[in-house]
């Protein structure tokens, strides 16, 4: 363990565990809400921020945040408003946010950022800036979950019935869909933009599997994308492979294997779940 | 008796497609309607406006005399899933406690864990209270959302298409529980089920799009059988050899 003694190693598993916190949580509701499309929607547009805070110069997580908040509320208008095709304007959104940031980054002056990092992400270089960001953001997401635990489960049920029993339910499924944006501005620079999503749905898509309830479904999540990040870091350590993707395709490996527990699951106990 | 509700020209509008024209729909206390119809008729639109979900571009609506949103809490409600997540991770006891809601930071009180364990009970599904809600057969799932609407104890029960996919014995006993809280709450009921509509309901009103019945049950089915001035293949959407050969007085019609 003689890479323990970095200190940016140390930072990186911080990160890894933060990361991991929100991911749970937010990523089990985005799941069983399966609203994955609007979350990548959010997320890209979110570069948008990243690159205006190159440009003004400033810590691009700084940028990101209001930019993602925003992209998560104008998607949530997208995504009620049944005239216009929601997924044709969550698309469109998608891509004018990654061009702005594109356009952003190429405004400014001078020494041309690593694109890449933002992209693709780069837990390596997480500064303790950046940790106490996440913690910070953990905590709101945290704080809030707590808040309205039963609320989030109810829309992610039926937003109609939620109404009909007295849960504010739009206003709620805004405050889920900024939920989204925090945890995409804590991932942005682990995992970058791209490949967010996989953080935050994979660890929830394979705990799904083995349990039914929601609480334990975000513990689940949160230790299963704790170990499988923390494995994709020390492998891309390893095999000397940019550490982002590396530890998606670990999540993307451990999601085939948990297919696998699951059939296997299912024929050994002769049960399969009943008709839909 | 008292009006429970009371549309009064109703008009409802999607983009600019007329879903509901001039619906007069008067229910009182004790009634139990079927409101029958074709897929697309507007059954489901007419629930969600009785509900406040969908606001009419004309026409006054009334529940228990307030406007519908502020009669949510005397409305019971089962909606249609056409489409069912069966790994959703809830339990069948908290699917029930839905019904229950308070508000926001509002624990949920012993009375109300005490109203969701008789609500299990009335719908026979206590044993099965703490099993995920997938893994239940669809006529298990349906029943626990009947025990969730009533569980709020309502005045009013609102059911859509409650018994789509469940077996014909099952249906049965289904109709025998509305058939026991009709006593206690008023019911509106959407359905195919023509069959269920000649045995257990009071009352029948034949929408599509415009409501072109509503009256007395008996009436209607001795008019659709003398005289077929209603489009009996709408109403019955082509399941008409399910149609009650014999009179319709009485329970022993069915299929």
């Amino acid at each position: 363990m003689e890479i323990l003694q970095f200190e940016f190693i140390r930072n990186s598993l911080i990160a890894a565990v933060l990361v991991n916190v929100a991911c749970g949580i937010v990523g089990s509701y985005i799941v069983i809400k399966r609203i994955t499309f609007i979350s990548g929607g959010i997320s890209h547009t979110a570069f948008g921020g990243v690159g205006l805070g190159h440009l003004l110069g400033i810590n691009p997580v700084l940028t990101a945040l209001p930019f993602s908040v925003l992209a998560g509320i104008l998607i949530g208008i997208l995504s009620k408003k049944t005239k216009v095709n929601e997924d044709t304007a969550i698309g469109m959104l998608w891509v004018v946010g990654m061009a702005l940031g594109i356009i952003f980054i190429n405004l400014t002056a001078g020494y041309a950022p690593d694109l890449f990092g933002y992209l693709f992400g780069s837990i390596l270089t997480v500064t303790p800036f950046d940790l106490y960001m996440m913690l910070c953001l953990n905590l709101v997401i945290i704080l809030m979950t707590v808040l309205f635990f039963r609320e989030f489960l109810f829309i992610c049920f039926d937003e109609e019935f939620s109404t009909v029993v007295g849960v504010p339910a739009t206003i709620l499924y805004f405050a889920l869909l900024c939920l989204i944006s925090l945890s995409v501005v804590i991932l942005i620079r682990v995992v970058g933009v791209i490949l967010v999503i996989g953080l935050l749905t994979i660890p929830a898509v394979i705990s799904r599997g083995f349990t039914h309830n929601i609480k334990k479904l975000m513990l689940l999540s949160i230790v299963i994308g704790i170990s499988l990040t923390v494995g994709g870091l020390f492998l891309s350590y390893m095999v000397d492979l940019a550490c982002g993707p590396t530890i998606i395709l670990v999540l993307g490996g451990a999601f085939l294997v948990s297919l696998l527990f699951r059939r296997i699951k299912v024929l050994r106990e002769g049960h399969v779940p009943k008709e839909s | 008796m008292e009006e429970i509700i009371s549309l009064k020209d109703i008009w409802v509008y999607f983009d600019s497609v007329v879903v509901l024209q001039n619906i007069n729909l008067t229910v009182r206390e004790g009634e139990f309607l079927g409101i029958i119809g074709p897929n697309g008729g507007g059954k489901t639109t007419l629930l969600k406006v009785i509900l406040g979900l969908i606001r009419p571009a004309q026409g006054e609506v009334k529940v228990f005399g307030k406007d519908p949103a502020k009669a949510r809490g005397l409305i019971g409600y089962v909606p249609q899933y056409s489409f069912f997540d069966l790994s959703f991770p809830i339990s069948v006891f908290d699917t029930v406690l839905m019904g229950r809601y308070q508000g926001i930071l509002k624990r949920y009180s012993i009375e109300d864990k005490k109203a969701v364990t008789d609500a299990l009970k009335a719908v026979d599904m206590w044993e099965l209270k703490d099993e995920p809600i997938g893994q239940l057969s669809g006529g298990q799932r349906q029943r626990v959302f009947l025990a969730r609407a009533i569980a709020r104890q309502p005045k009013l029960l609102l059911l859509d298409e409650p018994t789509t996919s469940i077996d014909p014995q099952i249906q049965e006993s289904f109709y025998k529980m509305l058939l026991e809280l009709k006593k206690k709450m008023a019911i509106v009921m959407v359905t195919h089920d023509i069959s269920a509509v000649s045995v257990y309901v009071d009352k029948v009103a034949c929408l599509n799009r415009e409501l072109f019945y509503h009256g007395s049950k008996n009436k209607i089915l001795e008019e659709l059988k003398r005289t077929y001035t209603c489009p009996i293949d709408l109403i019955t959407h082509g399941i008409i050899h399910k149609f009650p050969q014999g009179h319709e007085k009485d329970g022993n019609s069915s299929v």
